[in-house]
């Protein structure tokens, strides 16, 4: 059983998290490449200004503690530790993607690192996460489920439900609200009769508060509390992170809502710029360190984006194949509506 | 129970017997729902569980239809066995987009890493006055969504048979029980007897018509089929059992014998099972048939509360033998 990280990280641990939040950077720039060259269809999504939650959050908890997302979370997998190749591959559509190209950028899942998956549906990945909290209740084991989603996500009725059930039952469950401000193109405050969130979890009797989201070791040291009180005390717990995403909603948003201004303003704040400063200013990396680290950052995403487009496409003949764990006959369908 | 006779018990307490059998026999399965415990169950299903099991096994939850199906499939996606009640059908609507967008979906979507081994249990169908809200007969709108396995017992020996089978079965399996089942008996068997899915069963030998129907609408085809014989007429009865997946062979084999065929359904008629089964018989015995394939659907109107009104909408014996009569020529059907 691994221990649970200490809510301060070493310098060891303080570089590795500014070396993921510089990949998920990086690795979201590539995507938007490999988007407008075409390769990469659907909707993409990109947590760019969002690192800094990512990592905060991850880095907090064992890598043992399931966790959910939104349709927003290559970091959330790449922080997770994922092949950044079966990431890329998935985004491409390809056999070596991580979900054998089934699901896409908003589909990613890695079980073996209890990455429970992206999901499509605003608001409906949190009961999944109750569900694996319960599982961890019912088996009296001390993992901590924790579900990431957005501000938007938390006027969704079923979050409602789900505080209710983790305060009635005491579930171990960390409601993590990453208030980025705008539901699309949206803002919350036209969308929410009050702007902070957090506050809605409280009347369930879950313990709840706000963060700066944009500040990866403010965002580590509560998620730790959080998890601590599901892990230790049985207790579930909600945290909304206040933070910024500096692009559109999906590379299809042309992002003509919000204001130059205001963006400029999140920007002065970008969460790698200011954890490179601290860092920095601590004598914890120097200027070389952050370019060699960058440099190796770029070579990943580089081999991760040839290996992507190099690898075969899904056999068409595997349309169906997964549609079942536990098909009913041998047709290569598997699917099939009709025994044949 | 080698050499003794089937014991004659209710198609309520069959699915009871299933329950507790599995519960014993795995302890990743637990049961959540509404008045499931304390309460026994809206119709009595869960009886003296709690007392059993505890209250980590058999969980009263709020009413949270989303949430606690929800609930259910992540505990699935953790590798537990949850048997979620849902008092009714009708309140699986609240839940709809949990079974579509996740349960169904998860396995295939996520390429395979994670089954959903869950079983919702909910009974449904008309005829107790409860009008429009309460009264629905849903088969077609889950059968509609690939990643589900839909099940729809007709007899005890069948809720319990396939209950256990949906309990053991890997996937989200949607299990579509009767209210008006609930207190007929029947003979059921042990422990061990385990019905597979997609294996349809004649209810009553004909060599005029085949008669397809699921659920209680098997009784109401069995008691046409009483009449037509009077009239000379020897209708074959055919329960599908499961929906998904559709034991195709047996219902086209039947109706290449008798080139006639009426598919009885308590859900709507547009894009519904009957339809959906009408179109596979089409497809793979159009040569053989001598006339157009009959429906017996509920009427396309939300269920009325009046009595005569909702009598007058759900399927009724005569409404099966005019559809018949009318593969033969004989009478117009309704």
């Amino acid at each position: 059983m691994s221990t649970s990280p200490p809510p301060v990280p070493g310098p060891d641990e303080m570089r590795e998290m500014l070396r993921m939040m510089t990949l998920i950077r990086r690795f979201e720039e590539r995507a938007s490449e490999e988007y407008m060259a075409g390769r990469i269809g659907g909707f993409l999504h990109l947590a760019i200004g969002e690192e800094a939650a990512i990592v905060g959050t991850v880095s907090a908890l064992r890598p043992d503690d399931p966790l959910t997302s939104t349709y927003r979370e290559h970091g959330q997998a790449l922080a997770r530790g994922s092949d950044p190749r079966a990431i890329m591959a998935e985004l491409l559509g390809r056999s070596t993607g991580i979900c054998g190209g089934r699901g896409g950028s908003m589909h990613l899942m890695d079980r073996e690192r209890s990455f429970y998956g992206g999901y499509g549906i605003v608001g409906g990945a949190v009961p999944l996460a109750l569900g694996l909290a319960w599982a961890s209740h019912y088996r009296g084991d001390d993992h901590v489920s924790v579900t990431m989603f957005g501000e938007g996500a938390a006027n969704q009725g079923v979050v409602a439900e789900c505080f209710n059930m983790a305060g009635l039952w005491d579930l171990p469950i960390v409601f993590l609200i990453l208030n980025n401000q705008y539901g699309m193109g949206t803002p919350v405050e036209r969308a929410a009769a009050v702007e902070d969130f957090y506050p809605r979890a409280a009347p369930y009797d879950i313990e709840s508060w706000k963060v700066d989201g944009m500040d990866v070791l403010a965002v580590r040291a509560a998620i730790s509390e959080a998890a601590r009180l599901a892990r230790e005390e049985r207790r579930p717990a909600c945290v909304e992170l206040l933070a910024y995403r500096y692009k559109g909603h999906s590379m299809s948003d042309p992002d003509t809502v919000r204001s130059a201004d205001e963006k400029e303003r999140w920007k002065a704040r970008d969460p790698l710029v200011t954890f490179e400063r601290v860092l920095l200013g601590e004598g914890v990396v120097d200027a070389a360190a952050v370019e060699q680290m960058q440099a190796e950052v770029d070579r990943v995403v580089d081999d991760a984006s040839e290996f992507a487009r190099e690898s075969p496409e899904v056999p068409v003949a595997q349309l169906a194949d997964l549609v079942y764990a536990q098909p009913w006959n041998d047709d290569p369908r598997g699917s099939a509506l009709v025994n044949p | 129970m080698s050499g003794d006779a089937p014991a004659q018990v209710t198609y309520r307490e069959a699915l009871a017997q299933a329950l507790r059998e599995e519960m014993r026999r795995d302890e990743a399965v637990f049961l959540m729902g509404e008045d499931i415990g304390h309460f026994d169950g809206a119709f009595k299903v869960t009886k003296g569980m709690l007392a059993e099991f505890g209250e980590k096994r058999v969980v009263d939850t709020p009413i949270t239809e989303a949430g606690f199906t929800g609930l259910c499939i992540g505990a699935a996606m953790a590798g537990l066995r949850p048997v979620v009640e849902i008092m009714t059908v009708n309140f699986a609507l609240v839940a709809m987009d949990q079974i579509v967008s996740n349960a169904s979906k998860i396995h295939y979507m996520f390429g395979g890493q994670v089954p959903v081994p869950m079983v919702i249990r909910m009974p449904g169908g008309a005829g107790h006055q409860l009008s429009a809200h309460h009264s629905h007969s849903l088969e077609a709108m889950f059968t509609h969504v690939p990643g589900l396995k839909v099940v729809v017992p007709a007899t005890p020996e069948d809720a319990k048979g396939l209950l256990k089978t949906a309990i053991r079965d890997d996937d989200p399996v949607i299990f579509l029980e009767s209210e008006g089942l609930y207190g007929k008996k029947g003979p059921v068997s042990g422990d061990d007897h385990l019905i597979p899915f997609g294996q349809a069963v004649v209810r009553r030998p004909g060599r005029d018509c085949t008669i397809v129907a699921h659920s209680r609408m098997v009784w109401v085809a069995l008691a046409a089929a009483e009449q037509l014989a009077a009239q000379g007429v020897e209708a074959e009865v055919i329960d599908p059992r499961t929906f998904r997946p559709l034991d195709l062979d047996t219902l086209a084999d039947s109706v290449r014998r008798t080139s006639r065929a009426v598919v009885v359904d308590e859900g709507w008629p547009e894009c519904g099972i009957a339809a959906g089964v009408a179109t596979h018989l089409y497809e793979a015995c159009f040569d053989w048939l001598d006339a157009p394939i009959g429906r017996v659907n509920s009427a396309d109107v939300p269920m009325p509360y009046a009595k005569n009104l909702e009598q007058a909408a759900i399927p009724q014996p005569a409404d099966v033998v005019a559809a018949v009569l009318a593969t033969m020529g004989r009478g117009a059907p309704r």
